[in-house]
């Protein structure tokens, strides 16, 4: 009787359970420093964002939209998406995107498959090697453009069809750890 | 050489651009005519005008705003041309502006700049200049032609056709040297050819071949 009482107080767990806690760690994924984000598919994400206190030595690997307005030394590769450096951003890297916006300043070579925006303050040097350039007046480009036309039938920068449940990730080697850190997008 | 210290003036931002037509941007661009992937040296700072004009000729571009890295190696307190006599300014500015391989370029743009630059450091601009770009390959390059003036109005050109080119003031430097036909072709002694064109607005335009 007592067991059954038990069994009555504590029900088996069915199908319709609460949502994990945010701070359990994923199977496949390393544990993440920022809060876990919700999982709503109807909701569009902006992009992921490196604040301007941040400063990060190593590699930047991104499968979805970042906007960098820290510091950056090392590279940023974003194949399929959109790097924007916002007005704070300073890189020491080497860049390689879907399209790349510039409003602070890269040192260093970039490749943007689509397109490159700079604007107006903003400071590259470096070559550049994309299918199109906007400069702004008042930017600062010292370096070499070679325009490479867009290979024919490559879908670039189409919208994946899986539902957003699988998280992007914008992943972070640091050269100084040696281990890679995983921060999702909201 | 004139005594007075050389002063950038700022320009007069109610001055808009020009628009003019040019012998010199025309015959440079006649001598790439027909050709392919060459790779084409502007002293005159990234400008959308100018990338997509030569881009859409199939033509790499290097950008540098040469004038605004003189004045980062020269300008300051004291003499713009005085410190173009101090060795480690004189690197620097090689350094940012000319530091290529050899044989890089198949032409260059070289606009006004090279007439605020003084001996010793003009004659290894153009050494430089004859390394870097590759045989049969052009340069242009202004200088003012009055003789007695204090100063010359400095310019971002851009290209607007081949042949037509759009002047923004950017303010007043007095040029380093005075030249006229025959110290120019003294000065690219090493090349070709040089070939003058002389404008209603005294303006020598020089197409040097290498």
């Amino acid at each position: 009787m007592w067991n059954k009482r038990k069994e009555e107080e504590y029900p088996p767990k069915s199908a319709a359970t609460p949502p994990a806690p945010a701070n359990q760690a994923k199977e496949t994924a390393p544990m993440s420093t920022t809060p876990a984000p919700s999982h709503h598919p109807s909701e569009s994400r902006g992009p992921a964002i490196i604040g301007k206190s941040v400063m990060i030595k190593g590699q930047i690997f991104s499968r979805e939209d970042l906007t960098i307005d820290g510091e950056i030394d090392g590279s940023v590769e974003l194949h399929e998406h959109r790097l924007t450096v916002g007005p704070n951003g300073k890189l020491q890297a080497g860049v390689k995107a879907r399209e790349v916006v510039v409003l602070g300043t890269i040192h260093g070579n970039v490749e943007a498959a689509d397109k490159i925006d700079i604007r107006k303050d903003a400071r590259l040097v470096g070559d550049i090697k994309t299918a199109r350039i906007v400069i702004e007046d008042g930017a600062y480009f010292k370096g070499s453009i070679d325009i490479a036309r867009p290979e024919t039938g490559k879908a670039s920068g189409a919208p994946s069809s899986k539902p957003a449940a699988t998280s992007s990730t914008t992943t972070v080697n640091s050269a100084a750890a040696g281990t890679p850190v995983s921060a999702s997008g909201d | 050489m004139p005594a007075q210290p050389a002063q950038l003036k700022k320009s007069n931002s109610a001055h808009p651009p020009q628009t003019r037509s040019s012998h010199g941007l025309e015959q440079f661009f006649s001598s790439i005519q027909g050709q392919e992937n060459l790779s084409l040296l502007d002293f005159s700072g990234a400008s959308q005008a100018n990338v997509s004009f030569i881009t859409s000729l199939g033509h790499k571009i290097y950008s540098n705003d040469v004038l605004r890295t003189m004045e980062e190696a020269f300008g300051g307190p004291g003499d713009f041309v005085a410190h173009q006599s101090d060795p480690e300014r004189a690197a620097r500015f090689l350094h940012e502006s000319l530091d290529f391989p050899d044989l890089t370029f198949d032409g260059a743009l070289l606009w006004d700049t090279l007439q605020f630059l003084a001996p010793p450091l003009l004659e290894e601009a153009v050494d430089r200049l004859h390394r870097i770009l590759r045989p049969q390959s052009s340069l242009l390059a202004f200088f003012h032609a009055e003789e007695k003036t204090d100063s010359a109005p400095l310019y971002t050109y851009r290209i607007v056709e081949s042949k037509i080119m759009s002047l923004t003031p950017r303010g007043e430097r007095r040029p380093a040297h005075y030249f006229n036909n025959r110290s120019l072709e003294k000065l690219f002694q090493k090349f070709a050819s040089v070939k003058f064109f002389l404008t209603r607005d005294h303006l020598r335009e020089v197409i040097v071949r290498r």
